[in-house]
């Protein structure tokens, strides 16, 4: 008689080291291979889109910084891009720069993490360190520029709550010179490092048209193999200024779209961000950061939805307008949440180890997914 | 980039004008062919919408002295990346029964903003194949982004509202 066997339920999360957040995973077990995942969210709904719509366009920006919370920078820009756009707003030059600098400066300190904890989840732990430690610069450049470290509230529609510090660009400067070389070093620990390649090369593989069809933007959408950058193809703020190059994956150590791609196309990224931040950083004119701000906020009515490049992939703000001081209605593209639910695609097929570096790989923020 | 205009006359000659109207900023379409017009969208050569970027339940802004029912619409964000051009298509569903195809089939990101949809707004995707809450508890009552939602005092016997 032939043994008889039976798919496993295995729960994963909601309180778990490598589910970057809370998130609770069900994963479908044959064995030891996945069949199935199926993510539970919801843990951290704070009803964003709904207290939106009780806030005036201006109180909103401190909420945007708290769903990316790795990237609070660049959710201020979408966002203040977006009623910007609405309102026909022209921000001086020099707050152009300044925002250009910030969010470049916010990317490389979102991919550390994403680097980081892909690294610390399948068990490397020092570059782990090594990346943190890096950031902290990048958090004490952003901590002297507007007292906060994590949610900056920084970005305003029309300008800047602050304008930078008398010595912001020279330790910017200081900075770029110090993190250059870093990269390779992170190079040699982690991303050639034989084990880390074992775990995350040809696995998570995703093609690029399922990739398109999943909704993939930002690194995991250029992983497989698509030079695809808002910045690039539909630009917003200065970017048009800058020479930068877009890494795509190009399967080096596996296949086109597998994790490893997914991962190494972000350590190429920052590499691009340090290239657009020593442009810019020569280049910031003289100005008021706050000569456009509008007294009052009150979009004309309409709709509009606008998109940036966010560390994560892009950022959609829906925003709808019926003329009063309040938005009618607020709906976030959230990139996290749109990679996420490609999860079972991912993992099908296999083990259960796996399931862990590809979670790492797509670099999500629950604080994102759930809103 | 073509404009919505030139989109619209193909849209025409494949679908009838009861199904499809356009304003001049975007396609809207009767809620119950939206998995047809999705999948020509899709197909046309000369259109290829193969991204779909965001996809929003909305509750239609309220007119003033007009006697027209409550109701709530989908926008749908459209980019192809081959052709690099942008659509919005919205379609609008009465309140009292809020019903849209299901485009999930066609883009697989609808699957998790539609479900999005039905939490918040309570717009049922037909033949989508898991239409369950996603952000909210699975006994939540109530559509919370509706305009005249109330929130419980109570849920599970804990207080919900100070």
């Amino acid at each position: 008689m032939a043994l008889q066997t039976e798919e496993m339920v295995l729960n994963m999360g909601p309180q778990h080291p490598s589910t970057h957040g809370v998130l609770r995973l069900e994963l479908i077990l044959d064995g030891e291979v996945v069949v199935d995942v199926i993510p539970h969210l919801g843990y951290l709904h704070r009803c964003f889109e709904k207290h939106s719509e009780s806030m005036t366009y201006p109180q909103v920006i401190p909420y945007t910084d708290r769903m990316d919370y790795l990237a609070s920078m660049s959710n201020n820009l979408g966002y203040a891009i977006a009623v910007e756009r609405m309102m026909n707003i022209e921000v001086p030059e020099r707050v152009e720069y300044i925002r250009v600098i910030m969010a470049e400066l916010q990317r490389i300190a979102s991919h550390m993490v994403a680097v980081a904890t892909n690294g610390l989840d399948i068990g490397a732990f020092t570059p782990f360190l090594y990346l943190f430690r890096d950031r902290e610069k990048i958090l004490s450049l952003f901590e002297m520029t507007c007292g906060a470290r994590l949610l900056y509230n920084y970005i305003w529609i029309g300008g800047l709550s602050h304008d930078i510090h008398p010595d912001f660009l020279r330790l910017t400067k200081e900075f770029i010179e110090y993190y250059k070389p870093k990269i390779d070093e992170i190079n040699d620990l982690l991303s050639f490092n034989k084990i880390f390649i074992e775990r995350t090369a040809n696995v998570g593989i995703i093609p690029l048209d399922s990739a398109i069809s999943y909704g993939f933007t930002g690194p995991n959408l250029r992983a497989s193999g698509l030079a695809f950058d808002l910045r690039r193809e539909d630009p917003y703020s200065i970017y048009d200024r800058f020479d930068f190059d877009i890494p795509v994956g190009e399967g080096l150590q596996g296949t086109v779209g597998d994790s490893w791609d997914r991962y190494f196309v972000r350590i190429l990224e920052m590499k691009e961000s340090l290239k657009i931040l020593e442009q810019a950083v020569d280049q910031v004119p003289d100005g008021n950061v706050k000569s456009a701000i509008p007294k009052r906020i009150k979009p004309p009515v309409g709709n509009i939805y606008s998109r940036t490049e966010n560390p994560r992939g892009e950022l959609g703000y829906f925003i709808i307008s019926d003329g009063t001081l309040n938005p009618f209605r607020v709906k976030v593209r959230a990139p996290s949440f749109v990679s996420l639910s490609a999860m079972g695609e991912l993992c099908k097929g296999h083990l259960v180890a796996d399931v862990i570096a590809v979670l790492g790989s797509i670099d999500i923020v629950l604080g994102e997914v759930d809103r | 980039m073509k404009p919505v205009n030139e989109i619209f006359e193909i849209l025409k000659k494949e679908f009838d004008s009861s199904i499809i109207s356009s304003d001049d900023s975007c396609i809207i379409t009767n809620p119950f062919m939206m998995d047809k017009i999705a999948w020509f969208l899709k197909k046309n050569e000369e259109l290829s919408f193969d991204s779909l970027m965001c996809l929003s339940g909305v509750e239609e802004p309220k007119v003033k002295n007009s006697d027209k029912t409550d109701s709530l619409s989908v926008y749908y964000h459209l980019h192809s990346i081959k052709l690099k051009h942008k659509l919005t298509v919205k379609t609008i569903v009465p309140k009292s029964n809020p019903e849209v195809e299901s485009v999930e089939n066609i883009w697989k990101c609808a699957g998790w903003h539609e479900r999005e949809a039905f939490d918040l707004l309570g717009i049922k995707f037909i033949h989508h194949p898991d239409m369950r809450r996603i952000l909210l508890p699975d006994d939540w009552e109530g559509y919370p982004l509706r305009k005249d939602y109330k929130a419980p005092e109570f849920y599970n016997g804990m207080k919900v509202t100070d």
